[in-house]
């Protein structure tokens, strides 16, 4: 049976081919999301084992807000000496971090700062007699020696092709200085750390550009031979005072590690569902083409049981067959996945550090069950209508699939699974109190179950949907009627192949919808909340130097400034955002939705008055008068009082939890930044304070009336990483619908063969296979869309508390449309020409 | 060679007072292969096909008949020799002229009928017309819908009809643009004899009340008794040509060109 199996493949090895693409697809997704998130951990732990190869311990500033922006408190010099004085202690150096607050540009060839978009701009310092507790290795030169020396990082080095011995420029804290460079630095095996330019100094050096005299971010210490980490630490811990701590360098690593395997496993598990749908819809098309394939087989199974075989035989035959496509699919899909994932590693923009690709034995593994799983499993409903050929099919001209048994009951079967489907999907999106795992069960089942409702009851809206989609075909001839009348012949494999469409554009479809519902409310809750003439903020709403803002609000023509200072710290406790805003100037700018309190709240906020948005007010049991505890990330604390409530939009609230005045703020937050500077000025004032925040490295500069749209525009972005990701599973679906052609063009040989006799041209012969493509590609859509926009109004609603509203996107519903129209002519192409070229004579002798 | 310009009926040669040939074919050569194994289908056949007469040809199994028809309703390219249909030479055409050709001036009836299965009877008459872009005449279709007595049955589909109904189905069709040569390719082989007799007996009333000029090919001696002059093929060569006769005397003949 397998023999027959086989050479019956070797024979159809197009339609093999083409039916293989559909999974190839699929499992090169898998396979690319495993290589990129295994190569990426493994660059990373390759850099932690890096950094911390030759130290045992390490004193820092103790953590006290996660996620600040803000150092930690300094290491002071002295400790240094008294570390280095304990037996236990071989040698230990001071170290300037890698830290968001040890900002540094080097200016590249052009002028501008080197490195690309949002990667970290950062400077380092070390013991430069002691480059053993740098994470940097050299590649090239010597380690920086006084102030006028820099070694830089291997990949800024490449781009900017600097070399050692050059002179060049580097900004850190806003001067800038010339240096020369002696050497390039590696992290490890690896050329740049996710893209950040990094400008290494040594350590007074860095001290003083980075005006930090006096002190060190860390020290690290290495242990005498035969001294354990552990007793080492024993020795050292006296030393350290409460502000800082001292850790097991082995445990940092770990940390560290632990906290980016979390983050890739975000990444790798967004990717993965991607790679599942494309996976899903390429299982429809498998199934679509087996069903086709037996159907025009019947002969030959019917021969196989003449002849003695037996319906298991014949299934078997059908599941090999399926079984082969699948592990040779697989197979390529895995090494395409290489390639696949150079690709999704550029669209989410993260930068792969330069290692070695990784193919685990977990990828392999997923990526081969994965494939032949889902071939298998679509394969068993066409294998089991093989079985029910009866061997006298064998014989008899124009012999037929006997219908299935199931046939009779699919409408009632669909209907039941579409409403226990939207049952499901409802529960998941409307009931509250589900665990996360709850949620994505009831989401993920009900849609798939929603699709192959859907997929079940097509068949029947084939004919209807024709008669609307198929009329603009029937207008343009005789080739677009025949083309109608041929889409609704055999209802069950038109809707099978539009169905598989269907899934990529109702996806697609709730990602416009939805997207358009979120930005417009969002866009209208920032202009609910701020108007003024000019903003800066700064890039993907990270905060930005306070200096900018003071800069900016020196120009010229500038009438009024406010800065909102921004930071996270421990409000009772708790890691919140806390806003700085001048009491003065920011109920200009800043329309307050006072619950409690008025705009001379504001004006009277003084040292110790804070405001809180409603939200959090009600959280924690917050009236008026209330007394909070603010600890900053260098360990200051404040106490303020409550003076009034206000109600932003639940969307997006523009200022934090708790906002201070900015006076108070910059008396406890060591290094202020800024979210905002909005700016009142004249009209004319536009190109001149364009100029000034041209210059600015992180805060961008926007005119009132485009803030708002300017502030959804990396949502726009994501929307557009989310298209591209369903893009796959449109193709896949493209695969299928070649096919369909394909198979159906070679069944109706003899008739083509017919109608060119009796006066068919090849050009009515190709236009009635585009036709027949488009019609169906319109049948996915006309199913597609409308499922779209339904499943997006049922989010909607869930959200409504956020007050989001069903915004349909007409532009974006056209353009998916004319896609699928597109689509179905791509599709055609192949088809179109095998039919216009089928050789008459032989056409009509065909058996 | 403009495809609009073809004409409806050519005067061409021959004034011997006989009905003029629609269709001629001269010297006739078709090889298969080259060298060594080459087959010859036809080695130099010339025929006159009369206008308003049922020709039919007949022959042994690998005697060329097919292949002769083929080449004389266009569907296949002589290796040597010429071909002319309705006055135009059809050997130099390409396809697009040629599939002209076939829809405006040639209709066709297949062994197994060959009708579109989602198309009514009605509309698979009309279909040839409507491959032209013209709209049948109403009066036309009723007339020959009468003729092949298909009245009762115009909205039904393929799978609804018996084979008898089908094949009269075709007939309707090939004869719906008014060919100049219809072509009939073993119109009775997928029929029983009753039924046969039937569709044997249209082919001969449309020669009669329409001067349809026909071709048929046969293997079946009754078949090739309505005919006007039966042809017989043997070995690639017109080896005999006879005037109207009984299925009798085709058989023997038949015989006699087989034993050669």
């Amino acid at each position: 049976m397998i023999g027959v199996a086989l050479k019956g493949l070797l024979a159809r090895k197009v339609r093999a081919l083409l039916t293989a693409f559909a999974i190839v697809i699929g499992v090169s997704m898998v396979s690319g999301t495993f290589v990129l998130t295994d190569t990426m951990q493994k660059a990373f732990d390759g850099i932690f084992t890096a950094s911390y190869d030759e130290t045992d311990a390490v004193i820092a500033g103790k953590q006290i807000v996660k996620g600040s922006s803000s150092a930690g408190a300094p290491v002071p010099e002295s400790l240094l000496t008294r570390v280095k004085a304990l037996p236990e202690v071989a040698a230990a150096g001071g170290t300037m971090a890698i830290d968001e607050s040890n900002k540094a540009e080097i200016v590249g060839r052009n002028g501008k700062p080197a490195g690309s978009g949002n990667a970290p701009r950062l400077a380092l310092g070390n013991d430069t007699s002691q480059p053993q507790f740098s994470p940097l290795k050299l590649s090239a030169g010597e380690w920086g020696q006084g102030p006028k020396q820099v070694v830089i990082d291997a990949a800024t080095a490449e781009k900017e092709r600097y070399a050692v011995g050059d002179s060049i420029v580097v900004s850190t804290l806003g001067d800038k200085h010339r240096y020369e460079l002696t050497g390039i630095a590696t992290f490890g095996d690896v050329d740049s750390l996710g893209g950040a330019t990094l400008a290494v100094f040594d350590i007074d050096t860095a001290q003083t550009l980075l005006h930090k005299e006096g002190e060190f971010d860390g020290i690290s210490i290495a242990a005498k031979d035969g001294t354990s980490s552990a007793a080492l630490m024993q020795a050292v811990q006296p030393l350290v005072p409460a502000s800082l701590e001292l850790k097991d360098a082995k445990a940092q690593a770990e940390a560290d590690s632990a906290e980016i395997n979390e983050a890739l496993g975000f990444i790798r598990y967004f990717l993965l569902g991607f790679g599942g749908i494309a996976l899903f819809v390429g299982a429809f098309v498998i199934f679509n083409t087996l069903s086709i394939t037996v159907a025009q087989r019947t002969r030959e199974f019917a021969t196989l049981r003449t002849l003695g075989g037996s319906r298991k035989q014949v299934m078997r035959s059908v599941i090999i067959e399926g079984f082969v496509i699948g592990l040779l699919a697989s197979i390529v899909g895995l090494f395409a996945g290489v390639g696949i994932a150079k690709g999704l590693n550029a669209l989410i923009g993260a930068d792969i550090p330069e290692a070695g690709t990784v193919l685990g034995v977990r990828t392999v593994v997923v990526s081969l069950v994965l494939g032949v799983t889902i071939t298998l499993v679509a394969s068993i409903m066409p294998a089991r209508r093989a079985t029910r050929v009866p061997p006298i099919a064998a014989v008899r001209e124009g012999s037929t699939l006997p219908p299935s048994r199931f046939a009779a009951h699919s409408l009632k079967a669909a209907i039941a699974v579409i409403a226990a489907s939207v049952v499901a999907i409802c529960a998941g999106v409307f009931a509250s109190g589900l665990s996360v795992i709850g949620v994505a069960v009831l989401l993920g089942g009900g849609i798939i179950a929603l699709f192959l409702g859907v997929a079940l009851a097509a068949p029947h809206l084939v004919k209807p949907l024709t008669r609307v989609v198929g009329w603009p075909a029937s207008r343009a001839g005789v080739a677009g009627e025949l083309a109608g009348a041929n889409s609704t012949r055999n209802p069950g494999r038109t809707a099978s192949t539009a169905a598989a469409l269907m899934i990529g554009l109702t996806l697609v479809t709730v990602v416009a919808v939805l997207g358009a519902g979120l930005r417009t409310t969002v866009e209208s809750a920032v202009t609910d909340q701020v108007s003024a003439a000019f903003i800066i903020d700064g890039k993907d709403g990270a905060p930005f130097e306070a200096a900018e803002g003071n800069t900016l609000a020196r120009t010229p023509g500038v009438t009024t400034a406010s800065h909102v200072r921004t930071d996270v710290a421990l409000v009772g406790g708790e890691e919140r955002d806390v806003t700085g805003v001048d009491p003065a100037t920011i109920a200009q700018f800043y329309t307050f939705a006072w619950t409690k309190g008025s705009d001379d709240t504001v004006a009277q906020l003084g040292q110790d008055g804070a405001l809180v948005t409603k939200t959090y007010a009600d959280d924690k049991n917050v009236a008026v008068g209330k007394r909070l505890s603010i600890k900053t990330a260098s360990g200051d604390k404040r106490t303020v009082v409550v003076a009034g409530i206000y109600d932003p939009p639940d969307i997006e609230q523009m200022l934090g939890d708790v906002t201070i005045s900015q006076a108070a703020f910059d008396a406890s937050f060591p290094q202020p930044k800024n979210l905002f500077t909005f700016i009142d000025a004249p009209p004319e004032a536009s190109a001149d304070l364009a100029a000034v925040a041209g210059g600015f490295s992180d805060a961008t500069f926007h005119t009132g009336q485009a803030f708002a749209k300017d502030y959804t525009e990396g949502f726009a972005s994501f929307l557009k990483m989310l298209y591209v990701l369903l893009a796959f599973s449109v193709v896949v679906s493209l695969f299928g619908m070649v096919n369909t052609l394909v198979l159906s063009v070679f069944e109706r040989t003899r008739e083509l063969g017919m109608l060119r006799t009796i006066g068919m041209t090849r050009r009515q012969a190709r236009r009635m296979i585009r036709h027949e493509s488009v019609i169906t590609a319109l049948i996915g859509a006309a199913l597609g869309l409308p499922l779209g926009i339904f499943l997006a109004a049922l989010v909607t609603q869930a959200l409504s508390q956020y007050d989001v509203g069903l915004s349909i996107p007409a532009s974006e519903l056209a353009l998916f449309t004319v896609v699928a129209i597109l689509a179905g002519i791509a599709a055609a192409v192949v088809p179109a020409r095998r039919a216009a070229r089928l050789n008459v004579l032989d056409a009509l002798h065909y058996e | 060679m403009d495809v609009q310009q073809l004409p409806d009926a050519a005067p061409e040669v021959e004034t011997n007072g006989g009905p003029r040939p629609v269709v001629k074919g001269s010297d006739v050569v078709r090889r298969y292969g080259e060298g060594d194994t080459a087959v010859d289908a036809l080695r130099g056949v010339s025929v006159d096909i009369a206008e308003g007469r049922l020709t039919a040809v007949m022959g042994p199994s690998g005697s060329g008949k097919s292949t002769l028809m083929h080449i004389l309703a266009g569907l296949d390219k002589p290796t040597s020799g010429e071909v002319t249909v309705a006055g135009v030479e059809v050997t130099d055409l390409d396809d697009t002229e040629l599939t002209v050709l076939r829809r405006d001036h040639i209709g066709f009836i297949f062994q197994f009928f060959n009708l579109l299965p989602m198309l009514t009877a009605a509309e698979n008459i009309a279909l040839p017309l409507r491959l032209a872009g013209e709209t049948p005449d109403k009066a036309w279709l009723a007339e020959l819908i009468e003729k092949v007595g298909l009245g009762d049955r115009l909205t039904h589909r393929p799978a609804e009809l018996s084979g008898g109904q089908q094949q009269r189905v075709a007939v309707a069709r090939a004869l719906v643009s008014r060919p100049t040569v219809m072509f009939a390719d073993e119109p009775t082989g997928n029929l029983d004899s009753t039924t046969g007799g039937e569709i044997l007996a249209l082919l001969r009333d449309s020669v009669d009340t329409l001067g349809q000029t026909t071709v048929m090919v046969t293997h079946d001696a009754h078949a090739a008794a309505i005919a006007d002059r039966v042809l017989f093929l043997a070995d690639g060569h017109i080896v005999k040509d006879i005037g109207r006769c009984s299925a009798h005397t085709i058989l023997e003949a038949l015989e006699e060109v087989t034993a050669r």
